[in-house]
């Protein structure tokens, strides 16, 4: 077992959110909000999702050392349960369910004499004799077996919840009529399992050009964005959230000394301050090659370093707008009588502002969310993001660059990238959306 | 014969009547129903007449204006039998040809002057913008045009103030550059939507009389929409009563509020807070319980690159009063005058008082920690505003709670929970209320709770900041009830701020006026209002709208 900082760090994220919630179970004013967002459908499909991407991250972010494989000799969970796909390696590039590579080569056959053809690939499609005919049959009856395979998973999980529910209600036909959070989840099953039963057989995503299973590439990316996303926003956001409600709230030589903070924070380009410590990581890499013995630790570190300066430059935005919000709700009535009633003015901060400017730190966290994975993507570009041994959508979009430029086009990197990172940005955003409308009782739409 | 009179008499309205509704009704489709906002309502406006249409918030009075002009947002559906506008029916009318109607034979004034008007253009600018969309002048003559009607709406030294902007003006002032921008269309009729509402009570009756003597000049049609039946009183020739989208009383004035027929209208003017129902008993001297002696509050003029302090304005300028124990002063004044200001300088709310404060004998000013704490149990507020007085992410029994959880911390959660729901039977609201959240409730209710959160720590005063300006009358006279009731039961007393000398009478034993920073004239309130011995106070009282009943 390995412990890499950014696994630490998520799972102590992973502990704070939820010994949070279990503490403010009982919490009476979040009964509603939460029925609330158990009732909006779009919501649930959209934290279902997200659930599984984190699910998948959570899997990565468990280190241990597996000696020979790999060259650094050390997997994640994740890895050893995805083992086929990183073990089909093919020569160069192969388009997504192909049985050819995507480059012709000098072939030798059996007569001694050589063709000019597309080669068979190592593993997509090795199974069958004649590809061109047998292909479509073959990757739908692999889906069949692999729908089958989740259906049946799916049945079983309705009786076992039956079974639970049989000692709350009686009768039979409601215990078992599948409920639509099940639903989903069940298409999910349905979908995991249909793409797992294909890809043992094929590259589903295609490889890239050193014939790696782009598929494999992408689930691994999910953690990398979900750390520069999550890691990035743990640390901007208590120095946004603090300083932007002190600076409005008490104004004054505090209000002063926070807007020269970050006006001088924000003149400074922000590239140049990531470039410079990113720099500054490698040199101490160098210069420390014994606290770094494993590739793994030292795109780590890197990762890390680029969340720390990442959420160091980013915070001053979403300052500024709460301390301009701050500095309207102080002037409110109910903070006013709050001041009147004796409450301390910590307990002004907690009870009044912090839960008005709400929406405005959800959306800002949401967004910003999206953004970073993009930035990731910029940075990777100019070389200052992640290392480029690290899985990542940043990595594989600037990959796309030459390959978008090649002749015939290799699509399917930057298409697998983008659905992916679609897909998390759009249910983060849906999900975000339903939990700021949940917790604004003006748009309730209950006991009016 | 009768019914010949009839006809001709039907003949002669419809020929000089300039707007005819009928049947009108106006719909909105929100996402869970339907709320019919005006319904089937008729009336007719006749040339050179000024028509009052009078009803409480949200009784449907400017829907049915903007229904006139077609100037409805798209949630709702107006249908009616006709809507004739000097024999043009607005009901079928192209959207082009209703162009041609707004502000040239049909203009409008709103309440909000302050937001009427684009903050980046100057006046003259946007009341000329108006007349080039209307008529084919060349530039002088416009400039002529604009200068007559800043003289009309009588803007001293129009040439000078034709280039200003509008935060250069009072809201008075604007109103003014309001109406001339309605009149440069030279409309028939103007439609006045609660023209005087935001604006202080003696420039209320200067707008009043400026539109009076602007449409015997002109002599266009006035349709003025209005909540203040006191006000319409003083200027309209006939008055139409709205109530929840029905026109419950259409009459001419006198007759109205001589013989009002409809329920709604009697409870209307019973309600009518008067100078006459203030309290002429004697009164017995008790112990001060508030002193202040000469307070002042400024607030520093910062400038420069360094935010130096280079002067101050004076909000309060040495003000002295006292309370007594179980009575209730009234502070009156016009906004800007430093009553706000006043009131929580007193709580402390706002630092850099000078001067004493005197409770019980012991000077409060300037406490601070711990001590300042212990005294806030005894001073309490009630805001003028319920919208923005609790926090709109709290429940109901979280906010009358506050203050018991932050100055009694001792007492259990059951006590305090059962103290929440005695506080809220006690200003007339049902238990069930402390778990609903402050959007549910109208305006009436949500000063009843910020009441209770007064109350909950048990004050022996409460600064009531224009707790009833921002109320419907009738809604307005049972929370003065309630504070009535109140102080009777716990014998506190009451600093009653406003600018509402009807409503003052009602409530104060003593009344103090403000006026530009200082007390100009203060006594017992019957003395006060019956025979005011400042200039100041008379203006003020002359203001006040009083309903001709005879």
């Amino acid at each position: 077992m390995i412990i890499l900082w950014t696994d630490a760090l998520i799972y102590l994220l992973l502990i704070s959110v939820v010994s949070i919630g279990v503490l403010l179970r009982n919490h009476d004013g979040l009964k509603r909000p939460l029925k609330k967002i158990a009732a909006n459908k779009s919501a649930m499909v959209s934290m279902i999702i997200l659930l599984l991407f984190v699910a998948v991250g959570l899997l990565d972010s468990i280190h241990f050392r597996a000696e020979g494989q790999r060259s650094s000799g050390v997997i994640s969970v994740l890895d050893y349960c995805t083992q086929p796909l990183w073990h089909h390696t093919e020569k160069t590039y192969s388009a997504p369910f192909s049985a050819y590579l995507y480059s012709k080569e000098y072939i030798t056959q059996e007569g001694g004499h050589q063709i000019w053809a597309f080669p068979r690939l190592k593993f997509g499609g090795s199974h069958l004799t004649h590809p061109e005919l047998e292909k479509t049959a073959d990757v739908l009856s692999l889906l069949m077996t692999g729908l089958s395979k989740g259906l049946i998973l799916c049945l079983g999980g309705l009786g076992l919840r039956g079974v639970f529910r049989g000692k709350k209600s009686e009768q039979v036909k409601h215990r078992y009529r599948p409920g639509f959070v099940f639903i989903t989840i069940s298409i999910l099953i349905l979908g995991v399992a249909g793409l797992i039963e294909l890809s043992m057989y094929y590259h589903i995503f295609g490889t890239d050009k050193v014939g790696e299973d782009v598929f494999y590439q992408t689930i691994k990316s999910i953690r990398t964005g979900l750390v520069i996303g999550s890691l990035t926003t743990f640390i901007m956001l208590p120095l946004a959230v603090i300083f932007g409600i002190l600076a409005g709230f008490y104004r004054g030589w505090v209000d002063d000394i926070i807007q020269y903070i970050y006006t001088t924070l924000n003149a400074i380009p922000s590239v140049l301050l990531i470039a410079a410590s990113i720099l500054m990581v490698q040199v101490y890499m160098a210069n420390h090659p014994e606290s770094f013995t494993n590739l793994e630790s030292r795109s780590d570190l890197r990762l890390l370093f680029l969340c720390l300066i990442l959420g160091v430059t980013s915070w001053t935005g979403l300052c500024r707008m709460l301390r301009a919000e701050t500095l309207k709700l102080r002037e409110m009535g109910y903070v006013q009588a709050a001041k009147a009633l004796g409450v301390k003015p910590f307990g002004i901060l907690f009870q009044h502002i912090l839960p008005n400017v709400m929406h405005i730190i959800l959306i800002a966290v949401v967004l910003d969310f999206s953004a970073l994975v993009l930035a990731e993507a910029v940075l990777s570009y100019i070389n200052i993001g992640v290392d480029p041994s690290t899985y990542s959508w940043g990595n594989m979009i600037n990959g796309a660059r030459l390959e978008m430029a090649r002749e015939p086009v290799v699509w399917w990197p930057l298409i697998a990238a983008f659905v992916f990172m679609f897909v998390l940005v759009l249910t983060a955003n849906l999900f975000a959306d339903a939990v700021r409308d949940a917790f604004d009782p003006r748009r309730s739409q209950y006991g009016q | 014969m009768l019914l010949g009179m009839h006809l001709i008499q039907g003949v002669v309205n419809m020929a000089n009547s300039i707007l005819s509704v009928k049947g009108l009704s106006v719909q909105f489709q929100t996402d869970s129903e339907q709320v019919l906002a005006v319904d089937d309502i008729s009336f007719d406006i006749f040339e050179s007449e000024t028509f009052g249409l009078v009803g409480e918030s949200g009784s449907g009075k400017s829907i049915s204006a903007l229904a006139v002009l077609r100037l409805l947002p798209r949630s709702a559906q107006m249908s009616g039998n006709h809507v004739y506008f000097k024999n043009q029916d607005l009901l079928t009318l192209t959207e082009t040809g209703m162009c041609q109607i707004r502000g040239r034979r049909i203009a409008m004034i709103f309440q909000d002057p302050m937001v009427a008007l684009n903050p980046v253009k100057s006046i003259g600018f946007q009341i000329a913008e108006v007349i080039k969309i209307h008529f084919k002048l060349p530039l002088p003559d416009i400039y002529d045009r604009v200068l007559m009607l800043l003289r009309q709406v009588e803007i001293p030294s129009p040439e000078s103030r034709i280039h200003d902007y509008p935060h250069q003006f009072s809201g008075g002032q604007l109103q003014r550059i309001m109406i001339a921008a309605a009149l440069a269309g030279e409309p028939d009729l103007l439609i006045a939507d609660e023209p005087t509402t935001a604006l202080d009570v003696t420039i209320q009756a200067q707008i009043l009389t400026l539109l009076k003597s602007i449409q015997d000049q002109v002599g266009m049609s006035l349709w003025l929409i209005s909540h203040d039946l006191a006000l319409v009183s003083t200027v309209v020739d006939r008055v139409a009563v709205m109530q929840k989208g029905r026109i419950v009383e259409v009459a001419p004035t006198t007759q109205l509020f001589k013989h009002p027929e409809h329920p709604y209208t009697q409870t209307l003017l019973a309600a009518l807070p008067s100078l006459n129902s203030c309290n002429a008993g004697a009164l017995l001297t008790r112990n001060n319980l508030l002193e202040v002696k000469d307070i002042r509050i400024s607030y520093p003029v910062r400038k420069g690159i360094f935010n130096r302090v280079v002067s101050h304005i004076k909000a309060v300028d040495g003000v002295s009063f006292s309370i007594q124990e179980g009575k209730t002063l009234a502070l009156v004044g016009e906004s800007g005058c430093g009553k706000t200001t006043l009131g929580k300088g007193l709580l402390n709310l706002i630092a850099d008082v000078e001067g004493q404060i005197l409770w019980l004998g012991k000077d409060i000013n300037g406490l601070q920690g711990n001590s300042l704490r212990r005294m806030r149990s005894n001073i309490q507020i009630i805001f003028q505003d319920p919208f923005s007085s609790m926090n709109p992410r709290m429940l109901v029994g979280q906010i009358i709670d506050e203050g018991m959880r932050a100055l009694h911390p001792q007492l259990s959660s059951e006590r305090r929970d059962s103290k929440v729901a005695e506080l809220l039977q006690q200003v007339g609201l049902p238990v069930e209320c402390a778990m609903r959240y402050p959007h549910e409730f109208s305006g009436g209710q949500r000063q009843r709770i910020c009441i209770a959160r007064a109350l909950a720590v048990q004050p022996k005063l409460i600064i009531c900041d224009e707790p009833t300006s921002a109320l419907d009358v009738s809604v307005q006279e049972k929370i003065i009830v309630l504070l009535k009731s109140l102080q009777q039961q716990y014998g506190m007393s009451y600093l009653f701020i406003s600018h509402d000398l009807a409503v003052v009478a009602e409530i104060a034993d003593e009344l103090a006026v403000m006026y530009q920073g200082k007390i100009v004239e203060s006594g017992p309130v019957y003395q006060v209002l019956n025979d005011p011995q400042q200039p100041y106070t008379q203006r003020l009282l002359n203001a006040v709208p009083k309903i001709i009943r005879d």
